[in-house]
């Protein structure tokens, strides 16, 4: 095969969530695999990769929203969408926009993201929703929100399903872990090109591989907390952060293995609370942050070689609750979020 | 159509059309940004521009009634490159609404952090982003002219970067094929690493609290931080060079070029970096300890100091509309009528802002942005401030000021000296940025490159005091406190592209009113209810066009350099539009190949 008949995968990323693009920055951030280790197939197997980035690319306004159009007109054989930020409920108003991405050549008004999501998802080989916005709605899909924003499993449907049969795949983190990212987008290009069998994922769509533990299984405090020896204070010492405001027990997620970016940085192992920010429940089933979550009081108080069940039991009552969204992250034109819209 | 139509039509339109161009939305920036353009060919330059934006999120509506410790959590999402910064700036606006003051050393892991955040961003912005408008390829694309003296030119410090020519400078540029910008992505990682020692996790910090930080402050931790601050400062002592030929090198081979973005030096900075012998984040000692930041806080009108007092800077904030999807807040109620030393509040002061959207059909004659206009009122003019981007408004407040001097940097009235001691393969290296004659697009570019080493210079600093409070056995990083249920509190700090503040009011222990104000608001803003275009509209608006392509093939370079020189960060996106004036031919973006034009 010559290279120009080479297949290419595009990569098709649309930042215009209710986002911060906190996750485009952080796969900048990646090393195992990095940007460039894709982008310059330096993995064996690799296909030739086409990124359409928003934050890197060489191209400017219609020469990069040409893919996109193309994309959507059915032109692009093969490509991969990902949606990076909350999907804002743009049919609890009348007009206007909350977020857009392009414009309509014939309106001249902005294409809201639902409409791209509607063009293109349809047509993809697979959809990855990079970061939590994007997987359960995040902090933007916070109580009292008046953009009534969700993550992309409730715009979709969580049954979901691409051309190639792939459900939706999940990367939460806020932002995302960068190599959990780029690992991801790895799998993929290998599952697309017949060199990996279909990527495993849990219920809530995550690769199981990168979330199936919690924070405190992995967390090298765990010591710790098994000689129920708690810290009351922030920095000076490395003891449990349960007390303080610590929800790893009972969240998944793998910072307190992997670190934040080649092993270093991280979560309750250099000090900082884990907020829970790869959760469906987060921000709101988690504040106020800096408190004791609440089921923790009863199982750092027993004691003995008979608690571990009688915690695995107590944990799995509070995990499932966390490991839902709040009820008010849906489509339809009622906002339910608490909040009392001024528009008409 | 064949060639020879398109000839015609082509000279036709050098010859004096007004062509609206669109670009949207920018790439290499942050966020979604739009720009619209309008384009006098004849007179080679821009006409009129509106300035707009894509996205509301909502943060002042659904942080009302949360806990106010949760401020920083919540806001540092508001960004996804800079987010650290909302998070210290919340957490210094916790601070003063609590009452604490955290340890020492507390506050030079904050520095060390931040101070390795504006390495990390500046570094990749200026070369991964910024940087592909200066490389071989775009420059070939958009000025064949300029490229050609590119490659004949020698670049005046290639002993110290090693790039014999120009053109070679501009070849390490090319995107992911050019080696200089494949370093650069790697040392923006060596220093995110550094930041995450300090502060936990890039970008939403884990360890950042009021009363101080979470981290484990130990000598191996700045030790870790230490040594790979020494190989950034290596990496320095060729970019900063490299930088003043390749910028040099567009003045001389594009005479004028100066006018390119230039605006009325209207420069904003509110200070950063704490020094703890100092600062108590108490209002009412605020003037003293803000000029003891080790980058000085100043508002610069016209090359002219008009204060450093962060309290002035505070009670001058207008928060205007104008040209936004907002209904205005008049009558909603006042939070805050009198600051703490007992000085009037303003209704349009962030202290007392209602955000209330209304979604509505952009409309470029009426409302057309989601961001609202930020001024500083003077007393008599609301002047749109911008930040130069951020380095160029730190620089010159700081250079102005006199007053930071702490051996590895010092500002001399005019300049900053800044010193970087030897290192592995290189020996000591001294910078000195002047300031400039313009407050224009190559300026704010080339400042960017000495704050990179202004910020290495400081965490020099801060890590020698830090060591110093480790090795006297002062490790407490983090000060108990209680969340008062009546309070106030202000935070005063610079994002990396420019001034941000945070303004909270807590009312029955819960966020009641909490404002923040980063720098794209000021830069980016729409005309205000006075008329006022903001900076991105005012500096492109009237530049001259030195791209060497007809409106064909235009990819709008000059236009690009200059949106991207104020390092747009639009998780609040912009859209930039040039209205007014006669309109001839509208055409969305350059070289786009199926669009059909249309004509009115």
């Amino acid at each position: 095969m010559t290279p120009s008949e080479e297949p290419v995968i595009h990569v098709l990323w649309i930042n215009a969530g209710m986002s911060c693009d906190g996750d485009s920055v952080s796969l900048t951030n990646a090393t195992l695999p990095s940007v460039e280790d894709i982008a310059m197939r330096a993995i064996p197997g690799l296909p030739k990769v086409d990124f359409h980035w928003p934050l890197v690319d060489y191209r400017v306004g219609d020469e990069f929203m040409e893919w996109f159009f193309k994309a959507g007109r059915g032109e692009l054989e093969q490509f991969v969408l990902i949606v990076e930020g909350s999907i804002a409920n743009e049919e609890i108003k009348s007009e206007g926009y909350w977020t857009g991405f392009g414009s309509n050549p014939e309106t001249g008004q902005p294409i809201t993201l639902t409409e791209w999501i509607d063009r293109l998802a349809p047509k993809a080989l697979a959809v990855v929703a990079a970061g939590t916005c994007a997987t359960y709605g995040g902090i933007h899909a916070m109580e009292g929100n008046p953009t009534g924003s969700m993550g992309l499993p409730d715009y979709l449907g969580w049954n979901w399903k691409s051309s190639r049969g792939i459900p939706i795949v999940c990367v939460p983190g806020c932002p995302v872990q960068p190599d959990n990212m780029s690992e991801t987008l790895l799998y993929l290009l290998q599952q697309l090109t017949g060199q990996a069998p279909m990527i495993p994922l849990d219920d809530k769509l995550r690769p199981t591989w990168l979330f199936g533990e919690t924070v405190h299984e992995g967390c090298d405090r765990a010591g710790y907390y098994e000689q129920g020896d708690f810290t009351q204070i922030y920095g000076t010492n490395r003891k449990c952060l349960v007390k303080i405001g610590c929800w790893g027990p009972v969240v998944h997620c793998n910072v307190t293995r992997r670190g934040w970016m080649d092993g270093i940085g991280g979560c309750p192992n250099v000090g900082g609370i884990c907020i829970a920010c790869t959760m469906p429940g987060f921000p709101d089933k988690f504040m106020p942050f800096m408190d004791e979550p609440p089921g923790s009081k009863l199982s750092t108080e027993i004691t003995g070689h008979f608690y571990g069940p009688l915690i695995r039991g107590l944990r799995g009552i509070t995990l499932d609750h966390v490991d839902k969204e709040p009820k008010w992250r849906h489509r339809g034109r009622d906002l339910t979020t608490g909040y009392n819209r001024p528009w008409a | 159509m064949s060639t020879n139509i398109e000839e015609v039509r082509e000279l036709e339109r050098e010859r004096g059309q007004v062509v609206e161009m669109a670009w949207d939305p920018i790439t290499r920036i942050v966020g979604s940004l739009g720009i619209y353009t309008k384009i006098d060919f004849g007179k080679r330059r821009v006409v009129d521009c509106y300035s707009t934006s894509s996205i509301f999120r909502g943060y002042s509506i659904f942080m009302k009634g949360k806990d106010p410790r949760d401020a920083h959590f919540i806001t540092t999402r508001i960004c996804g490159i800079c987010g650290d910064n909302h998070a210290t700036c919340s957490v210094y606006t916790q601070n003063m609404a609590y009452g604490v003051k955290p340890p020492a050393t507390g506050e030079w892991i904050i520095n060390l952090g931040e101070a390795a955040e504006y390495m990390f961003d500046h570094t990749i912005f200026q070369e991964n982003l910024v940087g592909v408008d200066f490389c071989e390829k775009m420059v070939r694309e958009t000025n064949p002219g300029v490229w050609e003296k590119a490659e004949k030119t020698e670049a005046p410090h290639a002993g110290a970067h090693g790039y014999r020519t120009i053109g070679e400078i501009m070849k390490s540029l090319n995107p992911f094929e050019g080696e200089f910008y494949r370093e650069a992505l790697q040392m923006s990682r060596l220093t995110r690493a550094m930041f995450c020692l300090m502060e936990g996790r890039h970008v939403h910090p884990s360890t950042l609290y009021p009363g101080g930080v979470g981290t484990h402050a130990t000598v191996q931790l700045f030790t870790d931080y230490l040594t790979r601050l020494m190989k950034y400062i290596e990496f320095l002592k060729r970019a900063v060079p490299m930088h003043d030929d390749l910028f040099d090198f567009f003045y001389d081979a594009m005479p004028g070029y100066e006018e390119v973005g230039r605006r009325r030096i209207l420069l904003g900075c509110w200070g950063s970096l704490q020094d703890p012998d100092h600062c108590d984040f108490r209002y009412d000692h605020m003037s003293e300890w803000g000029r003891k930041m080790f980058v000085t806080p100043g508002i610069v009108v016209d090359g002219r100091l008009v204060t450093n007092d962060l309290v002035k800077i505070n009670l001058g904030m207008r928060i205007l509309l104008g040209s936004s999807y907002y209904n205005d807040w008049a009558g909603a109620g006042t939070f805050v009528t009198h600051d703490p030393l007992g000085n009037p509040v303003d209704p349009r002061h962030p202290w007392n802002q209602t955000t209330i959207p209304q979604p509505q059909r952009r409309d470029f004659k009426g409302k057309y942005s989601w961001v609202m206009s930020p001024r500083w009122f003077d007393g008599k003019d609301y002047l749109a401030l911008d930040t130069g981007g951020g380095p160029l408004a730190r620089l010159w407040s700081t250079a102005l000021n006199g007053l930071v001097d702490v051996g590895y940097v010092k500002a001399t009235g005019s300049s900053v000296l800044i010193n970087l001691p030897k290192t592995a393969t290189k020996p000591e290296a001294g910078f000195e940025w002047k300031i400039p004659q313009w407050s224009n697009t190559i300026e704010r570019d080339r400042a960017r490159t000495y704050f990179q080493a202004y910020s290495a210079a400081m965490a020099l600093h801060f890590c020698n005091k830090a060591l110093a409070e480790i090795r006297m056995g002062r490790a407490k990083t983090w000060e108990p406190f209680t969340v008062p249920d009546e309070a106030i509190g202000c935070g005063f700090t610079e994002a990396v592209r420019g001034v941000l503040s945070h303004h909270m009011v807590i009312r029955g222990g819960k966020i009641a009113n909490y404002h923040p104000y980063p720098p794209t608001p000021w830069n980016a803003s729409p005309r205000d209810i006075y008329g006022t275009p903001g900076p991105y509209e005012d500096a492109v608006q009237d530049q001259p066009i030195f791209e060497e392509n007809g409106p064909a093939k235009f990819k709008g370079i000059d236009i690009m350099r200059t949106v991207r020189s104020f390092d747009p960060c639009l998780p609040c996106g912009v859209h930039m539009f040039l209205g007014n004036g006669k309109v001839l031919e509208k055409r969305h973006s350059p070289a786009m190949l199926n669009m059909p034009e249309e004509t009115k």
